[in-house]
């Protein structure tokens, strides 16, 4: 097997930060080659580098034999390198054609072009009708849209960066048999992820990155998912412990919850019914977009419903904005951290009172106390081990990691009656992830009732009691969480988007 | 190839630096545009900038810069509020002009009758008419969505035009030998906006303008309303997610726009003015807008603005006078300082990198 493409001691350093240090791997013909590390270790930089976005400081690369610097990604598209990226660029008020287009030099008709993805989809297993609206198709079928754009350039080398992150766990089986068959024609793949087992699955070989640094490679299929966890964090993990409360009375009930979303592409809440009772954890699992960020707007007091729909320990509080649900005991986390759970310009302690200033008595009527915001500012950096300089530090210039400890602090040491968090590590590396764990479960041991939505199944695994999922913006059924099976979360998740495209 | 990199924190103390900066490039570029208009450039600047505080005539020219900037101060105050909101109040001439015609109006109601509650009361209907013609943008916003900028930029020709109609309509002087124009409101004892420091141009009107700007002060840094306010003009999702109803937000700060604006009329009608002309407004409540950003819309910024800004007016006209300066050319240079303020405003966020070769 010959190498395709040669990595030799790339060097990328941004003001303050060595992105990438000297780093050097190759990659194979026909080789899935997993790039793993933690979210800041550098993985994004090494791929744009090899995809033309941003030029290294020091080192070369060699492809298929000659020197490859490509200065723009129209370069490395022509050498034969294509990228999926996690987030996808495309429109959504277009058919599928029509964005496949949009990404070619010298687009054919757009009849020959249909005809063209839809043998690409046939072929390699991706059901995916052309002339469909992107705005009406899921996430999983979007990033098909965004492989078959770059199947479409026949590329030798095919980045794909965090590609699971929006499937369920069927659509990850279709993406991987198209992923197996691309290797059985020769082509190399780049895979990046932080999921062990996946790569374990898929990946031929791995390099891990640390902090920038190529810490190791390893075989996936020859190691244990927790030896590569050890190299990647580089020390132990703790695992979030918790011990069997038995569940008290009802704190949280939402009855026929309906609500239109706000945004022309959002998802309108259809019908959610569920009760959280003190001590539990309810986790909430669904693909991107099936409803999340509508839900905790509507649990948050941002998006108001007919009173009965959301009940606080008996109360009806449906109509009730974000203001009084908090004087309540009802707090939440959004997934957004910069704009939405915190200013991004304002200091720490502005952004401790944007929600504790009632409940940690910041605030005499209405005249503010500097000094006990600070305080609190700094109980949250110090209980949460948040890095940074001071708590008079603008909110933006956190890591999201840090940023993502202190919002998620600042809810928890308000001593919340009940705690609503979306992606609540979304983006933080595995040792601030087990803290906010922790501190979850500490929270629903202390009596408190909590709901954790996130997109990670491992995460809700480990700490929910019950378990469901969010489908187009309605609930599945309501699950014990010890002893399902990954095939019924996926069947709960709605299994695989657009299926039956392939069959008509 | 010159690029801007956004700086990982906005610089304070540069934040501070730039109006003076933005002043000093004025200053450049405006002498560049006399010297191109056929005069020195140096003593145009002389004469705007110079004179009015240290010169021969400084004893007359100085009150002027307190009846000048007390307007200009107390309207720019209260946009300052909304444009940290994202509340963008374009039309406080209007709500200035409503204030006067209110202020003049209960004046003109009562004459001849003395009695110490008439200034008072002009207060009260000069905020009043303010906040009324402020609130007309502000709830059409707040009800149907509609876009504050046009509504209240075109209600200033609205007020305008109803200035014109009372000058020579309902407030004519029935004295005053068929001109157009009400009395003057100045020999009026019990509604003349007198000085509260005999000769010093300092009237009611600017002594308001330095007590809006302490309670201005306090509001932003010390009370949650003002937090909410700077909350939602950095980030608008995260101020409702804290619990801030914008539409009451849009409320309060338009009102109280309105309100400063249309007391600033009613002192001006009441003192410097004296009464209801068809011309009665000059541009306060645009100029004003100029001087909150000049301000970084903090209040006492604002009242070192005012006063520059006032020196402006005053400096140009003595310049228009001694040196046949066109008057638009003072209004180029007073729109020059709003355009290299915004313009050296880019340094505090991002910094100017410089680098031989191609870009990354």
């Amino acid at each position: 097997m010959g190498t395709l493409l040669e990595i030799v001691g790339l060097t990328k350093a941004y003001p303050g930060v060595v992105a990438n240090d000297d780093v050097s791997f190759n990659i194979g013909d026909g080789e899935v080659h997993a790039l793993l590390g933690e979210n800041g270790a550098g993985k994004s930089t090494l791929v744009k580098m090899i995809y033309g976005l941003v030029k290294p400081d020091q080192g070369e690369m060699v492809f298929g034999g000659t020197v490859y610097e490509p200065s723009e990604p129209q370069e490395a598209r022509a050498r034969g390198v294509a990228m999926v990226f996690q987030h996808f660029s495309l429109f959504d008020a277009l058919n599928v054609a029509e964005n496949v287009a949009l990404g070619m030099a010298e687009p054919p008709k757009t009849g020959e072009l249909a005809e063209k993805i839809r043998s690409v989809s046939e072929q390699y297993g991706l059901p995916l009708d052309p002339w469909r609206l992107v705005g009406d198709l899921s996430a999983g079928e979007r990033q098909r849209v965004e492989i078959i754009r770059c199947l479409l350039q026949d590329p030798k080398l095919l980045i794909m960066d965090e590609p699971t992150s929006v499937l369920t766990p069927q659509e990850v089986e279709i993406l991987f048999a198209t992923l197996r068959k691309l290797k059985a024609e020769g082509t190399s793949i780049l895979y990046i992820s932080h999921k062990l087992e996946e790569i374990r699955s898929l990946c031929d070989e791995a390099t891990i990155l640390r902090l920038g640094k190529k810490v190791g490679t390893c075989t996936p299929r020859e190691v244990t998912a927790a030896q590569m966890a050890e190299m990647m964090v580089g020390s132990e993990l703790h695992r979030p412990e918790r011990e069997a409360a038995t569940p008290g009375e009802v704190r949280l009930a939402l009855k026929d919850l309906s609500v239109p979303s706000p945004s022309q592409f959002g998802t309108s809440l259809k019908n959610i019914t569920l009760e959280v009772r003190a001590g539990e954890v309810l986790g909430l699992a669904g693909v991107a977009g099936n409803g999340q960020d509508e839900l905790l707007a509507a649990l948050s007091g941002e998006i108001l419903s007919a009173s009965g729909m959301v009940s606080l320990d008996g109360t009806a509080i449906g109509n009730k904005g974000p203001a009084e649900r908090r004087r309540r005991g009802l707090l939440t986390g959004p997934e957004e951290r910069l704009g939405h759970a915190a200013a991004p310009n304002m200091t720490l302690t502005e952004n401790a009172l944007l929600t504790g200033a009632e409940r940690e008595g910041m605030m005499s009527s209405g005249f503010l106390k500097w000094g006990k915001a600070r305080d609190f500012a700094a109980a949250i950096i110090e209980r949460f081990d948040v890095r940074t300089p001071g708590t008079e530090t603008a909110a933006r210039a956190l890591s999201g990691g840090n940023l993502q400890k202190f919002v998620i602090g600042r809810e928890v040491m308000q001593r919340p009656e009940v705690l609503v968090v979306n992606q609540p590590t979304w983006g933080v590396d595995a040792a601030a992830a087990a803290t906010i764990r922790q501190a979850i479960l500490d929270l629903a041991a202390g009596g408190a009732a909590v709901v954790v939505i996130s997109q990670d199944l491992d995460e809700l695994m480990e700490v929910s009691d019950n378990f469901a999922a969010l489908n187009e913006g309605r609930l599945s059924e309501i699950k014990p969480a010890k002893g399902l099976s990954m095939e019924e979360i996926g069947l709960m998740m709605g299994g695989v988007h657009g299926m039956e495209v392939a069959h008509a | 190839m010159i690029y801007l990199e956004k700086r990982p924190q906005p610089a304070k103390a540069l934040s501070y630096f730039t109006p003076v900066l933005a002043v000093l490039i004025t200053m450049v570029a405006g002498g560049l545009l006399f010297a191109v208009l056929g005069k020195n450039p140096v003593e145009a600047i002389r004469t705007i900038f110079w004179d009015p505080v240290f010169g021969e005539f400084a004893f007359y020219y100085r009150p002027q810069l307190l009846v000048k900037g007390g307007p200009l101060i107390l309207i720019a105050l209260g946009l300052s509020l909304g444009f940290k909101a994202g509340i963008w109040n374009i039309g406080a001439e209007g709500q200035y002009i409503m204030g006067a015609v209110a202020g003049a109006g209960v004046a003109l109601a009562l004459y001849p009758l003395e009695a110490w509650w008439i200034f008072p009361l002009m207060i009260i209907a000069g905020a009043l008419g303010g906040w009324a013609w402020a609130m007309i943008p502000a709830l059409l916003k707040v009800k149907f969505g509609t876009n504050e900028i046009l509504v209240s930029l075109m209600l200033v020709y609205v007020a305008e035009n109803f200035l014109k109609a009372m000058a020579i309509g309902a407030m004519k002087n029935p004295e005053g030998f068929g001109f157009p124009g009400s009395r003057n409101l100045q020999q009026y004892p019990s509604a003349h906006n007198t000085e509260v420091i005999a000769g010093s141009g300092m009237h009611w009107g600017v002594a308001a303008a330095f007590i809006a700007a302490i309670m201005g002060y306090i509001l932003l840094n010390r009370h949650m309303l003002g937090f909410q306010i700077r909350l939602t003009g950095e980030a608008p999702r995260a101020a409702r997610f804290s619990g801030v109803n914008p539409g009451r937000l849009v409320l309060f700060c338009m009102g109280t726009a309105g309100a400063l604006a249309g007391l600033a009329g009613m002192f001006e009608v009441a003192g410097p003015a004296g009464q209801i002309t068809t011309g009665f407004n000059v541009g306060y409540g645009f100029t004003a807008i100029i001087v909150a950003f000049l301000g970084r819309l903090h209040p006492f910024g604002i009242v070192l603005a005012g006063l520059l800004m006032a020196l402006t007016y005053i400096g140009g006209e003595a310049a228009q006078s001694t040196m046949q300066l066109p008057a638009a050319a003072i209004q180029v240079f007073q729109g020059m300082l709003l355009f290299f303020l915004l313009a050296v405003d880019v340094l505090t966020n991002y910094r100017i990198r410089i680098t031989l070769g191609e870009a990354a």
